[in-house]
């Protein structure tokens, strides 16, 4: 008794998820009157006390249940991202969801359980624990994604997400079973001790790439991308603001824990696949952004191009540096990135839909300044233009690429960074250079200019360098207490 | 005055205004227009008044960095530190100095959005003062490539016709440039383990192989910034869009900053690649200056004109540099010093005359002799200037340079020279056509002369013009010390490079 109560005080957020997930559900069938309401906020704030819990706790590393789940300051420190940024995905969308309609309710409960799948996700020590977390944060992703009912670009892009997704899933688990076969083991320190021992052969590393594969998948990088415009473009825009963020986090923080953890015996096969992913990705989603003329298609494209820049920081193998940089990488990329879904958010053309075409943007800073001004600091950020924040996500992850002697593929990235640029200005062009076209309105609400101000200040405030120094301080302990 | 942070205030000083300027309450009519570009002007003022006490306080004899500010910041990052030599003072001045005209210039010509206009000009100040005064790195590149930002809005709201072209031009040309450089910068770090540029003076310890590609890497933003021949065409686009103001920051000061980032970065950190590229440099100054002289006497606009005029001026600073002798980098500074002062002139003077006829074509205009007096003599002081008459600052820098040059190489010097006479073609050129001849053009019968706003602009350019011209030791003198040091510090790389080879 006393064993098990020692072990889930370390499982104390997850559960306390559970917990509130499943008494909103309460709330929210019971109650008919402003249920989404309490729902939404109850949710919001949950979630960060949990965020703010997870920063005070002591980060020691400890592993429970088995083996089964690790806590440890890298784990910590992820899930205070995914908490975060969950948090301001579901009060990004306060307000569609109360035009939407009485099921709104649903919606944080679901971003919920998805967190929690992701939680454990970052946490996981075993393939099974994995596999399982993996399919708890996914499902309730494939109900979000068609979640406007009566729209058919909806419906289909949960149905892609969903078949696509399940075949990914089935693909890591055909990996794993054959890791597992191997090894004989699914625990991952076991699993690394066995590889270590035996010879690699050619069916190892047949399961390494389908274990990749399902995971390269989960982050949307190419060759799996290509589900991701689609399932952007479909899924209501709040949607796409969370599936942007705290998704393609647990699913890379899961992909540094396997390969940096068990797979490390077999750097020399994955190293060059994820060479090839983060190259490819980086090109493709680069080149194909350029063309779009839907704003989250674009961002769809924005994404995978991210996605290639962030595993860069995996190739510092056996280096912890890269992991460090990712991790600054890609708190980074979730602010900007929620910063900018918040004032797509925030422009509607009719009543609680938001703006979809790029050619929308056309002078909105004549009449809103201040949503034009933000949208540009986080353009030229995702750019990586100084003083900004996001240039001193790609300085670090090619600092550490550099130091690693990656030299060509930085100045590949770097280069490409440049026709990157091109259509993150464009947007800005559009605001500032051209004249309005359609009749953009601007819907208010405090859980978006929150957002949006706060976004913000964390992307300026790198000017004031002087929040870099606890930040990269936190990003250093979580990268080395991986390797322990 | 050490413990002052005068450098500090001097940088941030423009954005206090941008605060002001913010705070003042939003309305249509033209009186917070009128408030935002008074707060604007006396910021800049001020400024230029404070960066008078870096003057007083400066030791000309010194060659180290003064006024040195520095902060640690967390994990070896990036320090915050701030100082200036001589190099750096002079361009420090010569932006503060130029920043209230730039806001004076536009204060009727810019109607549309003149609060954002204000702020960007305020924020392109700092930005462009720090520049000239990080003594670290990454610190620099910050600045540096912010600069990217304010200017790609300011062609872009407030440009002419082809304006988004320019933008982008602009932004994508500079931006590559200076991303190579990024990467040659983590280099230096992960090299010496240090982001302040005295430490990595001191430590740095590479061969020439990798000094030669770490060189072109800085090279590649530094041409396209400065501009060097084959990657100047971003400029004529560029400064014929931007707005009057615009193109006085971009040709006096902008392009100034890859001038500086040669004498700062390229020459102390890759002395050995510098000599070993020093043809290639030689070579592409003089094409700049010959052939951009050409380029620039067939054009039929008076701002392209006076665009490719600054490129083929910028051709003699590169030559002046990479001769490695003091004469050469003192004629260098000099030169990018003047022509600061000439070309802001000259964009100002179009603008003046395009603010009344709204045209830029060579051709709409001649005879404005008769009805514009005084501003045909300003105009022709400049145009002198431009074309380095003796008695005119434009004339130091560019005899000092041929000088130097005819010290390493005569054939250079005598192309250089032949530069001089082609800018008197093309210079003489526009002023006939612009100022002489018939009036074909209706519109000029009506045209008022200089107002007392413009020549306020006009008459302290033209007094600095003949005075540095006249007595140009004041400036040799702040930057001598600076420059010695410099060569000397080659000199000694040169010679230990050559006992090394007599032993061998």
């Amino acid at each position: 008794m006393n064993l098990i109560f020692e072990n889930i005080i370390f499982l104390s957020s997850e559960i306390i998820l559970v917990l509130t997930a499943v008494v909103l559900l309460m709330v929210g069938a019971f109650k008919k009157k402003n249920n989404a309401k309490i729902v939404v906020y109850f949710s919001f704030i949950v979630l960060i006390l949990l965020s703010i819990m997870e920063m005070l706790v002591p980060w020691s590393s400890v592993t429970i249940f088995n083996n089964s789940i690790i806590q440890n300051g890298y784990t910590r420190f992820v899930k205070i991202m995914i908490y975060f940024s969950s948090s301001f995905a579901i009060i990004l969308s306060s307000r569609w969801l109360m035009k939407y309609d009485d099921k709104a309710f649903e919606y944080p409960i679901l971003i919920l359980f998805s967190v929690l799948g992701m939680s454990l996700m970052v946490s996981a020590n075993d393939l099974i624990t994995l596999y399982l977390a993996i399919e708890l944060q996914s499902l309730p992703l494939y109900v979000l994604a068609s979640f406007k009912r009566n729209n058919t670009e909806s419906s289909e892009a949960g149905v892609k997400y969903f078949v696509l997704g399940a075949l990914s899933s089935s693909l890591f688990l055909f990996g794993a079973s054959i890791v597992y076969g191997f090894s004989s083991s699914v625990e991952f320190g076991e699993i690394y001790q066995s590889l270590q021992a035996s010879e690699i052969n050619t069916a190892l590393i047949i399961g390494l790439v389908f274990v990749l594969s399902g995971l390269i998948f989960k982050i949307s990088a190419v060759p799996f991308h290509m589900w991701t415009p689609d399932v952007y473009q479909g899924s209501a825009t709040p949607v796409t603001a969370f599936f942007a963020t705290a998704p393609k986090l647990a699913a890379l923080c899961m992909l540094i824990n396997i390969l940096f953890g068990p797979l490390s015996g077999m750097s020399d096969s994955w190293y060059q696949i994820i060479f090839f992913v983060s190259m490819a990705s980086i090109a493709l989603g680069t080149f194909s952004a350029i063309r779009q003329t839907n704003i989250k298609r674009l961002l769809a494209y924005s994404s995978i191009a991210h996605m290639g820049f962030a595993l860069i920081g995996l190739l510092s193998f056996p280096n912890l540096d890269g992991i460090q940089s990712l991790l600054l990488y890609m708190l980074i990329y979730l602010v900007t990135t929620l910063g900018v879904f918040s004032c797509i958010i925030s422009l509607e053309i009719t009543e609680g839909e938001s703006i979809t075409k790029i050619d929308d943007f056309s002078g909105i800073s004549k009449n809103y300044p201040f949503t034009a001004f933000t949208m540009a600091m986080f353009m030229f950020s995702y750019a990586g233009i100084p003083p900004l924040g996001g240039f001193f996500a790609k300085y670090l992850i090619f600092r550490s690429a550099i130091d690693n002697g990656l030299i060509f593929l930085s100045v590949f990235g770097l280069v490409l960074s440049v026709v990157g640029a091109f259509y993150y200005i464009r947007i800005v062009k559009l605001m500032y250079f051209d004249e309005p076209k359609t009749i953009v309105k601007k819907s208010f609400s405090k859980g978006l200019s929150f957002t949006n101000t706060i976004c913000l200040i964390f992307i300026i405030s790198f000017i004031f360098i002087i929040t870099i120094a606890p930040i990269t301080e936190l990003t250093e302990t979580a990268a080395i207490s991986l390797a322990n | 005055m050490e413990n002052w942070n005068l450098l500090s205030i001097i940088t941030f000083l423009p954005l206090v205004g941008v605060l002001f300027i913010l705070l003042i309450p939003q309305s249509s009519d033209e009186s917070s227009k009128r408030n935002s570009k008074s707060v604007a002007l006396w910021t800049s003022l001020i400024t230029f008044l404070i960066s008078l006490l870096l003057l007083i306080g400066f030791d000309k004899t010194d060659p180290s960095f003064q006024f040195v500010e520095k902060i640690i910041l967390g994990n070896g990052l990036m320090t915050y530190q701030l100082g200036i030599d001589g190099f750096s003072l002079i361009f420090v001045i010569l932006t503060t100095f130029l920043m209230p005209f730039c806001i004076l210039i536009s204060w009727d010509s810019i109607k549309d959005r003149v609060e954002s206009y204000m702020i960007a000009f305020l924020v392109l100040e700092t930005l462009i003062i720090g520049t000239f005064c990080s003594l670290d790195i990454i610190l620099f590149y910050l600045f540096f490539e912010s600069v990217l930002i304010p200017m790609f809005i300011i062609i872009g709201v407030w440009g002419g016709q082809r304006k988004v072209y320019s933008a982008f031009k602009f932004f994508l040309y500079t931006l590559l440039g200076s991303i190579l450089m990024l990467a040659a910068i983590i280099y230096l770090y992960i090299n010496t383990g240090s982001t302040e540029i005295e430490v990595i003076n001191d430590r740095l310890n590479i061969g020439l192989s990798t000094q030669n590609i770490l060189w072109l890497a800085f090279f590649s933003s530094f041409a396209v910034k400065l501009p060097m021949w084959p990657v100047h065409t971003w400029l004529p686009d560029a400064h014929v869009e931007a707005p009057t103001a615009g193109s006085v920051i971009l040709a006096a000061i902008l392009l100034k900053m890859g001038g500086y980032g040669f004498l700062r970065f390229s020459l102390p950190f890759f002395p050995d690649a510098s000599l070993y590229f020093a043809p290639l440099i030689f070579i592409l100054s003089i094409v700049a200056i010959i052939y951009t002289s050409l380029v620039a006497f067939v054009q039929t606009d008076m701002k392209k004109l006076i665009a490719y005029s600054s490129i083929a001026h910028m051709g003699f600073v590169t030559l002046g540099i990479f001769t490695f002798n003091s004469q050469g980098i003192q004629g260098a500074v000099f030169q990018m010093f003047s022509h600061g002062l000439i070309s802001a002139a000259l964009f100002m003077c179009i603008g003046i005359v395009y603010d009344r006829l709204h045209t830029r074509l060579i051709a709409d205009y001649g005879g404005l002799v008769s009805h514009m007096p005084n501003f045909a003599v300003f105009f022709m002081l400049f145009t002198m200037a431009n074309i380095a008459l003796p008695g005119t600052s434009g004339f130091i820098g560019e005899f000092l340079i041929i000088i130097a040059t005819f010290k390493v190489s005569m054939l250079a010097a005598i192309l250089a020279a032949s530069g001089v006479i082609l800018s008197a073609v093309y210079g003489l050129f526009l002023y006939k056509n612009i100022i002489f001849g018939q009036i074909t053009n209706e519109a000029i019968e009506v045209l008022k002369d200089l107002n007392n706003r413009e020549k306020l602009v006009l008459i302290p350019l033209a007094f600095f013009v003949i005075f540095f011209g006249l007595y140009p030791s004041p400036v040799i003198n702040l930057i001598s010390s600076s420059s010695e040091n410099l060569v000397d510090i080659l000199n000694l790389y040169f010679n230990d490079k050559l006992s090394l080879e007599l032993k061998n």
